[in-house]
């Protein structure tokens, strides 16, 4: 297993660039999540750390040896396709024993390897089926299989419960995450579903137009999103935003919002001018008491919470209240914000000014 | 209940039927006549009106293959008794035999080269068709058109000219000249065919087998291969039956080592008389390897209309 290290990868398609200098790592072992909306430069990336693509420039670092301009046969590493890719002129049997084939490994050894992947992954009964019958799950597991057969230094998923049926992604979400944690194996797994990677990864690298925007664990990319695009792709619904001119001074801990002053963590460096005040759903309080105002526009009953769509002097607002509170629509109310979570971001690049609660966890692509 | 529109009756069957049995008869007769006036004697073939039933004779076939002489009666008893059950034929229609026709060479060389070109043409065009599926080539469309475009005439309308090319480079009535020419004529179908099957097959497919440590040949061979064999039989049917069958280039361009069956089966018609079994026995034997071959390749011609349907 091996750590990977993306040093100024950048990928250029002609005229179009799909990966714009990125730099992260990726520890030993972890299971780490390349998320962002399609045509961001997810998959692209992944495809240039198993060699499938070739960086223009950069370097690409796996277990510390510069493997960029390497062919993928060389850099011992296994790839599950979206599509699972199994070869359809194969059996089961044939599919899992096929890496160990290129590496000139004895009939013997390889029956052996592969039954001991079959267990591990409760396919010995399929395997002398063709693959072409297969259900969706035994496919994956199959692909699984093919990956793991060889224990190669890393694991490249592309989105690869993208085929499944809804009901069965989440069970198998829970498979590859128990096969993950069983194996320790490094794996960078591709999703363009933000709940896929908050639920599965260790950390989390968000892409958006070919820039790394953020990355980190899910619990700091939740809370402090580095910038408003982060701060809108991950949570359903998103961080709100309210737009406001203003400023506020380095040290100060308060920006007022259509004269209201509302609290917000110390500010580390200031701004001045266009900002916009970021705060999850869950984070507002309706409270009569609240200076701030805004009238209930509609409710929407989620069982336990509710979202209640808010409008506000600074544009619509959602907040998440417990269902149990009577929301009346129509009716004008106060909304307080819980101030050790908010984020002001500055909003001509939508970065998110550092303050004191989230300065350990920014990294900008 | 509902009924689909296509949903077939009893009336409706019976007419499909007896369509299809009729276009067959139809397409079939011409062949068995062909394959019947080989088994006729040289009376039977031309009597009027024609002879369905006849008493079968070997005839044809003894003179596709022989090279004979007209005998007098005087000739004939000097030979003595005839050896062989074919020099009995011979003798009967008043004929020695001196050797054996050039029939056989001439098949033989059709098998050359109509094989031949056929493979080269399938090498050629798999490769080409790969690279044009796969590669940024560099002005693929205007490639592919200028190979395209190659067709838009009929080849025969370059004969002159390829013919003095021939003559500088010394392939005239060669096997390679022939070859050459069938692969030329044949690679733009091939390669604008197998593009199609090949862009069919998901370039996973090869990554994974990249992934899993192989080198892109051994992908192309082990993984792209067995999967465009559909489209590599089909292809390499049309273009054998092209080559096979082809008449004009033939003509022109070969007379003696290199000619094949199709310029030499009218060539019998000229030895003492219309001597319509042995042309219908030529054609008869001519017909078969095409058949054969497609018969072999069946299989996986059936797969191919099936194909698509299975895959995701």
């Amino acid at each position: 297993m091996a750590q990977i290290r993306i040093e100024n990868v950048r990928k250029e398609f002609g005229a179009f660039t799909a990966v714009q200098s990125s730099s992260f790592t990726i520890e030993d072992g972890e299971f780490f999540m390349l998320l962002g909306p399609s045509g961001c430069g997810k998959t692209t990336t992944l495809r240039m750390m198993a060699g499938l693509e070739l960086p223009t420039s950069g370097q690409i670092y796996i277990d510390g040896e510069e493997v960029g301009q390497k062919p993928a046969s060389q850099r011992d590493i296994a790839f599950v396709f979206q599509m699972f890719a199994l070869y359809p002129h194969m059996n089961v049997r044939g599919n899992i024993s096929y890496p160990l084939k290129s590496q000139g490994m004895g009939a013997s050894q390889i029956k052996a390897k592969v039954g001991e992947v079959a267990e591990i992954l409760g396919i010995t009964d399929i395997l002398d089926r063709p693959v072409g019958g297969l259900s969706g799950g035994d496919r994956q597991r199959v692909a699984l299989g093919r990956a793991i057969v060889r224990d190669p230094k890393a694991f490249f998923m592309d989105e690869p419960l993208g085929a499944l049926d809804a009901e069965f992604r989440e069970h198998m979400s829970e498979e590859l995450r128990a096969l993950h944690d069983r194996m320790e194996a490094t794996t960078v797994y591709v999703t363009h579903d933000q709940l896929e990677a908050m639920q599965m990864g260790d950390k989390i690298v968000v892409m958006n137009h070919g820039v790394v925007e953020q990355f980190g664990v899910p619990q700091d990319i939740y809370d402090w999103p580095a910038t408003k695009f982060v701060a809108q792709f991950i949570g359903s619904p998103p961080m709100n935003f309210l737009d406001f001119n203003g400023m506020i001074g380095a040290g100060h801990n308060e920006v007022r919002l259509n004269e209201v002053s509302i609290r917000v963590p110390d500010s580390i460096d200031g701004a001045n001018g266009k900002l916009t005040l970021g705060v999850r759903p869950e984070h507002i309080r309706l409270d009569d008491g609240a200076p701030y105002r805004g009238r209930v526009l509609a409710t929407e009953y989620l069982g336990t919470t509710q979202i209640v769509t808010l409008d506000t002097a600074n544009g619509m607002v959602k907040a998440r209240v417990p269902s149990s509170d009577k929301i009346r629509v129509g009716a004008a109310t106060g909304l307080a914000f819980d101030e050790r979570t908010i984020t002001v971001f500055e909003n001509d690049h939508g970065h998110a000014l550092r303050s004191q609660a989230n300065e350990g966890v920014l990294t900008h692509g | 209940m509902s009924f689909s529109v296509t949903e077939p009756t009893k009336g409706t069957k019976w007419f499909a039927g007896v369509l299809v049995v009729g276009y067959a008869l139809i397409t079939i007769a011409p062949l068995l006549w062909i394959i019947a006036t080989g088994f006729k004697s040289g009376p039977d073939s031309i009597a009027y009106p024609p002879k369905v039933f006849f008493e079968p004779s070997m005839e044809g076939y003894v003179n596709l293959f022989t090279d004979r002489t007209r005998a007098t009666q005087d000739m004939l008893e000097a030979a003595g008794e005839p050896k062989t059950w074919y020099d009995k034929i011979a003798r009967e229609q008043g004929t020695i035999i001196n050797g054996p026709s050039r029939y056989g060479e001439r098949f033989l060389n059709s098998v050359i080269i109509g094989f031949g070109s056929t493979a080269l043409c399938m090498i050629l065009g798999t490769a080409a068709a790969y690279a044009f599926s796969r590669f940024r080539v560099p002005l693929k469309d205007d490639l592919l058109f200028f190979i395209l475009s190659t067709r838009m005439m009929p080849p025969i309308a370059v004969a002159i000219p390829i013919f003095l090319m021939f003559r500088q480079l010394g392939l005239n009535d060669t096997h390679l000249g022939m070859i050459l020419l069938y692969t030329a004529v044949n690679l733009s179908l091939s390669v604008w065919l197998l593009k199609g099957f090949i862009d069919e097959i998901p370039i996973e497919y090869e990554e994974a087998a990249l992934i899993d440590g192989y080198t892109r040949f051994q992908a192309f061979y082990k993984v792209v291969l067995p999967q465009a064999a559909t489209g590599i039989a089909s292809t390499a049917i049309f273009c054998l039956i092209f080559a096979w069958n082809e008449y004009a280039f033939a003509v022109l361009l070969t007379s003696g080592t290199a000619q094949t069956a199709p310029p030499f089966i009218p060539t019998i018609i000229g030895v003492g008389g219309k001597d319509w079994p042995a042309v219908a026995a030529g054609a008869t034997i001519f017909l078969l390897p095409v058949m054969v071959f497609t018969i072999l390749l069946r299989k996986h011609l059936l797969r191919g209309i099936t194909f698509g349907a299975v895959r995701k």
